[in-house]
Order: C-alpha cells, then structure tokens, then sequence
C-alpha cells in the first residue's frame, strides 16, 4: 500500500506533521464557495436594509466574516484528536459560561443571552449547541450497539443534554434551548440509541406541552398565541407575521428589485437586518431570489452530511452530523419563522442576518466540519479516549 | 468480530441513520420551497396588494376656488396661500397622543378641539381632518421641530379667499364660508379641509362653477407614516374663473360717490342688461367670513339699522317717488289716454274728495304737457294721469318696464318689489280708495322697488329693448347668453310714446327748468337723461305739510329718500343707471350728482364696449391694458 503511506493521513499513528499544503488541499473548497456566496448574500441584504449602504450592517459583518473564515480555516488545521480531546472541557466551559451569563449577563430584548469579552458579545447559548455536539460525539464514540442499547449508558448523556436546555430556557431562549435539545437528540440518534426511545420522549412532550405552556414567560405565551392567529392583534405582537408575509408575498417571482422593495426600504418590517432579513431577499428578489438562497442553505447541510458519512471515525460522523443539523436547525427555524409556520424565536438566518454571536458560533462549527473532513481519515487510537 | 468488521457495521448503521436524517431535513427545505411558492407565486396578488396599501396613503385635496373678477380681469375674488395643518388619522397610530401633543404646541380654542374630536368621529381616512387654518410662523417651526411625535399631522398650503375690492364689491361678490353640517351630509366632498360654499353674491349664484373638482395626492409613507415621496398628484379641476360684466373702476367710483350715505347705486349697460356696477352701502368685509367673524363684529352688523349685510341694490325696497312717473306716462299713452300733446292743469294742488294732494313745494305749473310735466316733476300733472290709467293698467306697464316681477337676475336674494294691483288689494283685504291710484302715480304708496329694477326700467326705456339685470359674463372664458342686444326681446310699446317720454327725460337734466339741470353732464355732445325722486319715507303732519316741510330740520331716519334714473348719452344710449340715498332730501340734490359722475366716468371709459375674454393671465393683464377713451 505504497499509495496509502504516501497519503500519510491514511496512517494509523499519532503523527501529526502532514503538512499545512496538503491539509489546506483536503479541505471541502466546494463547501468553503457556497458559504462565502451566502455571506456575499448576506452582504447584499444588509447594504439594502441600510437603505442602500454598507453602513451601518453590511460593512462590519463582511469584516467579521473574513475574520471568521481565517478561524475557519486555521481549526480546520487542528488535528481532529486534539479537538475531541477538548470536548469535554469545552463542555463544561460552556456550562460555566451559561452560568456566568446568567449572573452577569447584558439584558437583552428582556433576555440575559450575551456576555462580552474583549469588546465581543458572545452568546453563550450559541456556543453550547457545538460543545453539546462534541461532547456527546466523545461520548458515543466508541460506543458499541450494546452499550447505546444499555439505558443506564444512555442516561449520562441525556443528563449533559438537560443540563444546557435548562439554563439555556431559563435565559430566557426558548427557541435556543430546542435547538439544543434536537441537536442532542439528533447526534444520540445517530450513534444508535434506539429510535423508539425518543418516539417515547416526543410523545411525552406532546402530552405535557399545555402544562409546559402554563410555565412560558409572558412573552413567550405572546408569541405562541398571536402565531395561532396573528390577525388578532395586528399592530402587536402579530404585525410582525403580517408584515413579513407581505414581504415575502409581494415579491412575486423575480421581486419588486433590488433597493426598491417597499416593506424592506420603509421599514414596515421590523428587525430586518436581523432575524427577519430573509424577506428582504425575498422581497427584492422574489421567488427565484429565495429558490437560490436556500439552494446553499440545503447545499451546506448536505456538504456537512456528506463528510459526517464519508468521515472514517465515529467522533469525527456525530459531531459533522450535529454541525449540518445545528446549521439545518438555524435555517429551519428562522425561514418558518419568517413564513408565519411557527412562533417567532430569536434565531437569526445564519452568514445572512446580521449580528456577531451566531456567525461566531456558526463559523467556528464549519472550522471543526472542515478539521474532520481534512482529518477523516484518521485513527483514534487508544490514547485519543477522553 | 474484527475490529474492521465492527467499524463497517457501525459504519453502515451510521450512514443508514445519517440518510435517514438528511432525508428528513431535505423533506423540511422541500416544504420550506412549496410554502414559499405558495406565499410568493399563489398569492402574490393578495401581499402585492397588502404591501401597497402598507405604503401608498391616498387623500384627497380641495381644488382650488375659481377666481371673480371684473370683465376686465382685475380680481374681485381670488385666492391666497396659507398653510395649515391637518390630520390623518389612518397614519397615526395612537390619534389621541398625537392631538395632545399638538395641542400642547399649537394653541386650539376648546371650541375647535371639540369640533376635531367630532370631526375624526364622523369622517371616513381618507379625508383628513383639519386642525389649525392660518398657521402663523410659530406654529409652523412648533410642529416642523416636532414631526416625530405628531405621526398623521400633515401641514400643507391652504387657499383662502380674498377680496382685494374689500366692503367696495362685498354684496355683488358674496363671500364664502366652511359648509354647514347639512351641506357635508349631502355632499361629503364639502368635508375636505379648505372646500368653502358661497353664501351670498356670485359665490353663491356661480358656486358650482367656481367649486371646481377634488383631486388627490398620493403619497408613499412609511412605517412612522413619516413622507418619503409623493407617488401621484392630482391637482383636481379648479373652479373656473368667472368673470363678472363688473368694471371695478365704476364699481369704486359708485362708492366713493355714495360718500358715507346709505343707498345703492347699479349702472347697467342699456343694450343688454349687464350690471356694470352694484353698489350697496354700508359695507362689510368680506373675508371675514373665510376665517371666522369675531362675535363682536357679527353682533355690531346685527344692531346696525343701516344693515350692512343687506344688498341695498337687489334686496333693498324704496318707494320709487317721481322715478315711477315714466311707467305712468307710458301706462296711459300705450291705453291711448293721452299723447305728448295733451294738455292737463296743475293749480299747485289736486283734490279729491276732501282730500287735497299737494304738487312739489306747491307751486303751480300751470297748462303742461307731459315733457314739460316730466321736466318740472309736476306731481299733479301726474295725479290726474294715474287717475285716468288706473291702477291695474299703471301695474301692467310696470311689469312691463321689469318693477316688481322677477327679473331672472344671476343673483341671490333679489327681490322683484311690489307694484300693486287691485287684484292684490283685494288679496289681502285692502279697500282701494281712489286716493291710493292717485299717489301711485307720484311712485308713493304701496309701491316698494329695488334699484336694480329702477336701474332696468331706465334702460328699458332708453333702448325699448326688455333687457335683463345680469352681472355674469363669461364663466371659464365663455361668453354667457345676453351679452348681446339681439338675445333680448323688444319692449311691446309704441316709439312714439317712448319719444314723448324720453324727450321729458332729456329736459330733465339738460334745461335750466329740468330738475337735474345742475347734474348735466360735462362732456361735449354726450347727455344724459333722466328723472329724479323724492320720496317720503315719513308721513308729515298737517304741520309740515303747511310749510312744505323743511327737510334738513328733520330727524335722519324721517328725511326722504333720494333718487335718480337715467341713461346717457341721450341720443344713443349706452348706459342706464339707477341710484338711491336713503334719507338723501331731493334726488336731484344728493343722487343725482352721482349719477353725473358715474356716466361721466363710463363715457370716457366705454366698458361696455370692450371686456378681456380671458385667456391670459390676470393680474398682468389689468396693468398693461391700454386705457381708451379718456
């Protein structure tokens, strides 16, 4: 296998001097266009929401991004084994930062989410979902069908699943803390706890959900509520809804043109450059607009899934799995959102929407997606256990 | 199992999961692409159309009033910019906050605060509301500064109505006025903020000429409802220019020759019935009424006995006195009771029965015939033609000549008069003693005219053409019907009883005996003739009769009333005018001479000859017109 040794990461050792060309040459390039072309999107919406200007949005995200895709690439570098060794302590770090942000947190739209370090708001919560996705990867990953048959083996892991949904919930950040838990969910089911097991768990949800409801914050009940029937209220908590679907329906096919769509431009939609910045997209460049963008939304997830399966280590498959799924969920939630499906839920359209803590989150997930795929063909050997 | 063996295992249960779970988030955008085609294709009908609704605001606009002016174009009525701020409701969204903070910035009477309040109930959006008129500098910068707290306060320019001829044309001009209640429940157009009703004058008469179209502006606003652009600007149709057959410098001679007195002066053109001037003093301002009469002036209006308010010339009631005498010549010479030739005594006085009814300063004219009757104001020669026509035929004549019937005139609130009959005497239960026919012949009595059928009578007289009093010209440029002699028809009597007649109009004022000898006029080759009157408004004692009662020793209100009708120039006449000052003494000493001033004025101006079909603008126009006949 004189070409397998040439293609030194084939070996299975603990070398870990590949060399930098030959790890940047292994890095997904395909997945690496579709996310500067959806920030190039990104920069678009956000010139057109400042009313045809880089300022005050476009610039500084273009700016963070570009920063972020020099993260991206230099954790890309970073052997895979080093990275699940830090699971675990990543996992408490965030525990301790939810912690913190509990305590000290800035209040924001009557949430405590961010914390700011170094002049950085950091969402904490964001974080969590990829230290989650870790932390559970090194779980499972020499987990035999037995061992993920064995409950009580199971058990420890929906343990570090409860933990970050409870604090994340009580920031509180409902969408977030859902988000978290199907992630958990999701990377559990992939390592092969018995499927069963969570039809029991979302069964239950469903029994209790009126009694859960009972315990939402005001806000939260708002929202569910003014969702169910937004016309109720159309100047409160449901114009946002309203406005929205106007947005996205008066788009039509190819849109009202860029700069010219008037919910966009005369601000009838609120938290445009945020959350809502998907209708400014659909309303200036239609349906044809939308179609593409959410191409490279479903072209990411599927590049993430595809190194999750062509990853030759269980570590390496669960986390890129709870990546695309986190990535997945992002677009998921958001679009429904936007689309009146489901309550509005502070969750931003990620390397779209405008805002620091989620691209941070987001990105830093694609940095260790691109270390598995450079490195999925390593071999954990027994040293790498946690 | 090998080590190779278990990976593959886990490895293929992986991917199975792992295909499993892609397919679900594939199903997921799947739905996501279908939701959107529906929202985006399906009923991109429905959020195109929410989406405009969202931004475009639409309001209507009051167009703005159409002009009055003279035939010359010189503005009798026109409108000037002011700016005022009103109030979309739709683009507020707590109405309630925005009125306060604008009633804490601008200052509103609680009078008005009630009408807005009442206003926002009963109006549909898209009619905004009006909150202050005649916004003053500091009310404007209050509000520019504030527009963040004021969503839905529009300040805009305003037209309102101004009367540059002031008191001088207020009653043919008429004013405007903000539309009652009952008007805006017929006519919801009337409820734009700066839409004004005419009240009286032309205003009124040529409202919905003047009143033009609404228009619209459409404006895209946004989500503060803060102006970004005007989308659509509909200016309406403005009312039309409607020029009067008024010329303004008669119309401020006929003032200024009334002096202070209360009276009335109307100039027709002869030929065809156009008013050339309408005077009634004492005036009013107009343009009061657009903003509002302060109480203190409505109520010094109310307790003036000279009644201002009153249009003297189409509404006010005189007893006609001597001026009445060429309808009863006529009545009498038309029945073939007597000719120019007929020859009747005046002894100074005429009894009938016991009763003796004196002529003029009881002087005895001696044997005269009707020209020279005319001349002198013989009051007997004139009792005994009454009696020989009689009421009713003295009554047809008049009609004839336009005395107390309609005359069709293009104005509000004119009255036709009263010339009685024995028809009417016996309507209402009035025994007709002969003495009542015998006064009537000296225009005294039950008799009551207006001016301006004074003023008709004399034209028609001077032309033989039944002409009718009319004071519209041309409405938006066009010519309007009676502009010409040819539109009306011929008086039904003989020339030569109208030869007889206006020969005694002509002695009256151009031979020293005439009564208006010292009115003649001062122009070579043109003369004017006429008939003054003097009639009692006040029943003398037997003492005052005794000494022929010294007028100056009485109280203003018992004087007789002044009058004069005539036409000129003599030979062809042109122009006919008709004056009363009330409480004046002797028509030949106080209206007469304002007639002579008038004439003098339109014979060397010639306005009836000449007018602007107004095609041009106005105001330039009046300057650089050239002055002819002076």
């Amino acid at each position: 296998m004189i070409l397998e040794s040439s293609l030194s990461l084939r070996r299975p050792f603990r070398e870990r001097s590949f060399g930098i060309a030959g790890k940047l040459l292994r890095i997904n390039w395909l997945f690496m266009l579709c996310i500067c072309l959806l920030a190039g999107v990104g920069y678009a919406a956000l010139y057109s929401a400042a009313g045809g200007s880089p300022q005050p949005y476009a610039q500084g995200q273009i700016i963070r991004f570009a920063g972020m895709m020099a993260a991206v690439l230099c954790i890309a570098m970073v052997d895979i084994r080093i990275i699940a060794k830090i699971s675990w302590p990543s996992y408490v770090l965030g525990i301790l930062l939810l912690l913190v942000v509990m305590k000290f947190g800035h209040t924001g739209l009557g949430a405590k989410r961010w914390i700011s370090v170094g002049g950085i708001e950091l969402q904490p919560s964001e974080l969590m979902k990829l230290f989650l996705a870790m932390a559970l990867a090194a779980y499972f990953k020499r987990a035999s069908p037995e061992m993920t048959g064995n409950i009580l083996f199971v058990l420890p892991a929906v343990l570090a699943i409860m933990i970050p949904f409870g604090l994340i919930l009580k920031e509180p950040n409902l969408g977030t803390a859902v988000i978290t838990a199907a992630i958990g969910g999701v990377v559990m089911l992939a390592a092969g706890v018995r499927w069963w097991w969570f039809a029991i768990i979302v069964a239950i949800i469903a029994v209790s959900a009126p009694v859960l409801f009972d315990h939402l914050h005001a806000y939260q009940k708002a929202r569910i509520t003014t969702f169910l029937n937004p016309g109720s209220d159309p100047l409160g908590a449901g114009y946002n809804i309203i406005q929205s679907k106007i947005a996205l329906g008066s788009g039509g096919f190819f849109g009202q043109g860029y700069l010219h769509g008037t919910q966009n431009q005369l601000n009838f939609l609120p938290e445009k450059q945020t959350d809502f910045v998907f209708t400014i997209i659909a309303e200036e460049f239609g349906y044809f607009g939308s179609m593409v963008v959410l191409a490279l939304l479903f072209a990411i997830v599927t590049l993430a899934f595809y190194t999750a399966m062509t990853c030759n280590h269980v570590y390496g498959r669960l986390v890129a799995l709870g990546i695309g799924t986190n990535f997945f969920l992002y677009c998921f939630v958001n679009l429904s959102m936007v689309m009146g499906l489901i309550p509005v839920g502070g969750v931003p359209l990620p390397l779209i929407s405008y805002g620091g803590s989620a691209l941070t989150a987001v990105m830093l997930g694609f940095g260790v997606l691109q270390s598995i795929h450079v490195h999925r063909d390593v071999e954990f050997g027994d040293g790498d256990d946690f | 199992m090998s080590r190779a063996g278990r990976v593959a295992k886990d490895r293929s249960a992986f991917t199975r999961r792992a295909v499993l779970i892609g397919a679900a988030e594939a199903a997921v955008f799947g739905g996501i692409a279908v939701r959107l085609y529906h929202l985006q294709i399906t009923q991109h009908g429905t959020y195109a159309l929410l989406a405009r609704q969202n931004s475009i605001s639409e309001r209507l606009v009051a167009p703005e009033r159409g002009l009055i002016t003279d035939r010359f174009g010189t503005i009798l009525a026109g409108n000037e910019q002011h700016w005022r701020a009103l109030f979309m409701q739709a683009m507020a969204p707590e109405p309630e906050a925005v009125l306060q903070n604008f009633f804490t910035l601008v200052n509103v009477s609680p009078d008005e605060q009630a009408r807005i309040a009442q206003d926002l109930a009963s109006r549909p959006g898209y009619i905004p509301v009006m909150l202050k008129d005649f916004l003053n500098w500091q009310d404007m910068a209050a509000i520019e500064v504030n527009t963040p707290n004021l969503p839905g306060v529009v300040v805009e320019v305003g037209a309102s109505r101004v009367y540059p001829l002031g008191p001088q044309a207020a009653h043919m001009v008429g004013y405007v006025a903000r539309p009652n209640r009952k008007e805006v429940a017929v006519n919801q157009v009337l409820s734009l903020p700066g839409m004004r009703v005419g009240r009286t004058g032309v205003e009124d008469s040529q409202d919905q000429a003047l009143r033009g179209q609404p228009g619209f502006v459409q404006t895209e606003t946004n989500v503060h409802g803060a102006l970004v652009r005007e989308v659509a600007h509909d200016a309406g149709t403005p009312g039309q220019t409607v020029a009067l057959s008024i010329d303004a410098g008669l119309q401020q001679l006929a003032i200024q020759s009334l002096a202070g007195n209360t009276g009335a002066v109307v100039m027709l053109d002869a030929t065809n019935g156009e008013i050339l001037a309408m005077a009634s003093t004492p005036g009013f301002d107009p343009g009061l009424f657009d903003k509002g009469v302060p109480s203190s002036v409505w109520n010094g209006w109310m307790a003036d006995a000279k009644d201002p308010l009153q249009n003297k010339a189409t509404a006010g009631l005189f007893a006609p006195g001597s001026t009445f005498k060429p309808t009863v010549a006529l009545s009498a010479m038309k029945a073939g009771l007597l000719n120019g030739d007929t020859i009747l005594t005046c002894t100074g006085s005429f009894t009938l029965g016991d009763h003796v009814f004196w002529c003029d300063n009881h002087v005895a004219h001696g044997s005269i015939n009707m020209v020279t009757a005319l001349q002198v104001s013989c009051d007997v020669f004139f009792y005994q033609v009454a009696l020989m026509s009689g009421i009713d035929r003295m009554a047809a004549m008049a009609s004839q000549l336009g005395l107390g019937v309609d005359l069709g005139a293009d104005l509000p609130n004119v009255s036709p008069g009263l010339v009685p009959t024995l028809a009417w005497a016996r309507a209402r239960g009035i025994h007709w003693a002969q003495g009542s026919t015998v006064v009537q012949g000296i225009g005294q009595g039950y008799t009551q005219l207006t001016p301006l059928a004074l003023a008709t009578m004399i034209a028609r007289v001077a032309t033989g053409t039944a002409v009718g009093p009319h004071i519209t010209r041309r409405i938006g440029g066009e010519l309007q019907n009676g502009a010409d002699q040819d539109d009306w028809p011929d008086l039904d009597v003989d020339d030569r009883y109208l030869a007889v007649l206006r020969q005694g109009l002509f002695e009256v004022v151009n031979t020293p005996q005439g009564t208006a000898y010292s009115s003649r006029l001062d122009l070579d080759g043109v003369q004017m003739a006429g008939k003054t009157g003097t009639a009692q408004v006040h029943n003398n004692s037997a003492a005052e009769k005794q000494k022929n009662f010294n007028d100056m020793t009485m109280a203003w209100e018992n004087r007789p009333n002044a009058l004069f009708v005539g036409y000129a120039p003599a030979a062809n006449p042109r122009y006919a005018i008709a004056v009363v000052v009330e409480h004046g003494n002797f028509g030949a000493q106080s209206a007469a001479p304002i007639a002579k001033a008038m004439m003098t004025y339109a014979i060397q101006n010639d306005p009836a000859g000449r007018d602007l079909p107004l095609s041009v603008p106005l105001q330039s126009t009046t300057q650089t017109l050239p002055v002819t006949g002076t």
